[in-house]
């Protein structure tokens, strides 16, 4: 793995929004040939997304030739719901940027038939030629998207109920009432991250720390399903000084030194304008 | 990018670069129009796929609803109350012309007049909407002639009528019809009149308050049968008295049934009411807060002599002007507020998704830019 280590959020962020940057620039995306990109919510990637937004109202980039699938989405939650993460997409990145609609993808949680709604997405993005960068967050009990503690390491899209863990994470942001928090939700398994050719963490703050410890310093285990990166050929953890905070002293010393290789997969920062 | 129409084949225009007014502020986002309506862009984004034909650029301007003045008599040389063969082509005349100061939606206003110029002018204009013609009319706002005398301000005192039988008689007697009626002014202490007031509000014809001198009392009986503004607060009624506000008192009024809000006009020219008593009655009651014209013949023309129903008046001069609250709040006195007062407010003044796409854009100095009607852009500010 890399373990990119920053200062602080924001240039965490910045970090992983020129990589996401140079990633598809690079590519050269075309109508024949789609750069396909996974996507997470929540407040981590925020700030990650308000760069990529900068980088295309500035020019730099464009997303007509992405293909986008994100992680997750509540069941039941109605899709105009504010906290709803078809809300968060469109009001924190789609409105803000020119990717066609067609190609922005995300589980319908208040489809008819669930299963077969997860079934689809796994055949949406074969059809799309699998996943090129898989961007995703870790939760306080060190899960990726909704894969919760006990999920099989080789999961695809399904149902998953959410963990007490999660629900009191997410409590925040419908008013800190826990009866109001969905239980359910929609998520892309461990197995269809693991596909992605190249998975990209973000992990920034304190309260993340233990669980990127117990995600890169011990065992690939079910309980915390991010481990299971540990067997990916291409991960990228992008974190702030904060979420190292639970790491031994060795393992952060040894990959700050290695930060000028890791730079140089963001500088130079490349731009659609040179092309 | 592939084509986009699956919910309707109409074009879809994106208003770019804006600040919009929303939920009583400004705000930096976008707006989006179809068909003359305000689109749901999320809606568009996940449920149709779609994305705009059209983007207009406007430069940082604000976009706020079109205004809605519901107390105009006339401008431009017209007078709504002269009893003219062709009433019609007056207001469209006018009409027209108000476009240029961002209102898209208005009340052509008749004074106290004799029932000959009610029954004839009347039936010649009908609710309709606007366009590229000119603003469109949400029907007549009838000033008098159920007024005080001694409130009578500049209407003729020979045509007040008192309320014979306190019945629809009394209103079709006067008017002879209320079929493309908005609003009726009357002054509630005249005898037999909650009866009327009921009539009225039962027909969704709005009632107001004005030219009288009825106490404090009065005027919330008048609003329990359901009355719901003020013509023109201050003006044409009794003092403000700490013992007795009069109708003025209705705008803290306890008597005002639960949910029900008592709106009240005014002139904001700084000569009807001075400016801190302005403030005083918008501190009191913000979100009552209608900004009317009161315009009549003489807007948009030289000084001189001209005719106001049936008198004739003189004009010094004119000027406009809004005083001591914020720009939204402003904003909102002249489009959000009177399509509350209407009961239009599902359609018109303001932002929201699914209302009519009358738009105004405006400079910081709220200086009038452009106006939109459904949408289409009725009127552009020469360069």
């Amino acid at each position: 793995m890399r373990l990119v280590i920053l200062d602080d959020y924001n240039l965490a962020s910045e970090w992983a929004a020129k990589y996401i940057r140079n990633r598809i620039i690079q590519f050269k995306p075309s109508a024949d040939r789609y750069f396909t990109l996974g996507l997470p919510t929540g407040s981590t990637p925020y700030g990650c997304y308000q760069k990529l937004i900068e980088y295309y109202r500035n020019g730099d980039i464009s997303f007509k030739y992405v293909k986008t699938f994100n992680m997750d989405e509540y069941v039941g939650l109605p899709r105009a719901h504010p906290e709803s993460y078809h809300s968060y997409m469109w009001n924190n990145f789609f409105k803000h940027i020119d990717i066609d609609p067609a190609n922005a993808h995300i589980l319908d949680g208040n489809a008819e038939d669930l299963e077969a709604e997860c079934r689809a997405y796994e055949q949406k993005i074969a059809g799309a030629g699998g996943i090129e960068l898989f961007v995703g967050g870790i939760g306080p009990d060190g899960h990726i998207a909704f894969n919760e503690p006990g999920s099989s390491l080789v999961s695809r899209t399904r149902v998953k109920t959410l963990a007490k863990d999660t629900i009191v994470a997410n409590a925040r942001f419908f008013g800190n009432n826990l009866s109001k928090v969905p239980t359910m939700a929609l998520t892309v398994g461990v197995g269809t991250v693991m596909d992605a050719k190249e998975v990209m963490i973000l992990i920034t703050g304190a309260h993340k720390a233990f669980a990127l410890y117990k995600a890169i310093e011990e065992g690939v285990n079910h309980m915390w399903t991010v481990s299971a990166f540990q067997q990916h050929p291409r991960t990228i953890f992008v974190c702030d000084e904060d979420a190292t905070l639970e790491l031994r002293v060795k393992t952060v010393k040894y990959f700050k030194g290695l930060m000028h290789v890791h730079n140089k997969l963001v500088d130079p920062v490349l731009s659609i304008k040179d092309q | 990018m592939p084509s986009n129409k699956s919910v309707s084949d109409a074009p879809i225009t994106q208003f770019i670069n804006c600040r919009i007014l929303r939920e009583h502020q400004l705000q930096r986002d976008d707006l989006w129009v179809r068909e003359g309506k305000i689109l749901d862009p999320e809606k568009l984004f996940f449920d149709e796929q779609g994305y705009a034909d059209k983007r207009v650029d406007c430069e940082g301007s604000i976009i706020a609803p079109g205004f809605i003045d519901v107390q105009i008599n006339g401008g431009y040389g017209i007078d709504f109350s002269q009893a003219c063969e062709d009433v019609c082509s007056g207001v469209s005349f006018v009409a027209k012309k108000i476009l240029e100061h961002g209102v898209t939606s208005f009340c052509p206003t008749l004074v106290t007049s004799p029932p000959a110029v009610y029954h004839k002018v009347l039936p010649q204009v009908k609710v309709h909407n606007g366009g590229s013609h000119g603003a469109g009319v949400l029907g007549f706002h009838l000033e008098g002639p159920f007024i005080s005398l001694e409130k009578k301000g500049a209407h003729p005192a020979q045509f007040l009528r008192p309320f014979k039988s306190g019945d629809i008689s009394d209103l079709m007697e006067a008017y002879g019809s209320l079929d493309n009626v908005a609003m009726v002014t009357l002054a509630p202490e005249l005898a037999n009149s909650q009866s009327v007031v009921r009539e009225l509000s039962q027909r969704g014809i709005t009632v107001s308050l004005g030219h009288s001198v009825a106490n404090l009392s009065q005027a919330e009986d008048a609003v329990k049968h359901g009355a719901t503004f003020i013509t023109h607060l201050f003006n044409a009624m009794l003092p403000f008295h700490h013992r007795d506000p009069g109708i003025v008192g209705l705008l803290t009024s306890d008597q005002v049934p639960a949910g029900r809000t008592v709106y009240y006009g005014m002139i904001a020219d700084g000569i009807h009411t001075n400016p801190a008593a302005l403030r005083i009655a918008h501190r009191a009651h913000p979100s009552g807060l209608v900004l009317v014209t009161d315009a009549i013949t003489a807007m948009g023309l030289p000084p001189g002599r001209h005719t106001l129903g049936q008198q004739v008046i003189e004009i010094q001069g004119l000027h406009a002007y809004v005083a001591g609250c914020s720009v939204e709040e402003a904003l909102e006195a002249a489009s959000l507020h009177p399509a509350q007062l209407l009961g239009i407010s599902n359609k018109k003044g303001n932002l929201d998704y699914g209302s009519d796409a009358d738009l105004l854009l405006l400079d910081e100095a709220l200086n009038i830019k452009a106006t939109y009607i459904s949408g289409e852009e009725v009127w552009r500010k020469e360069p």
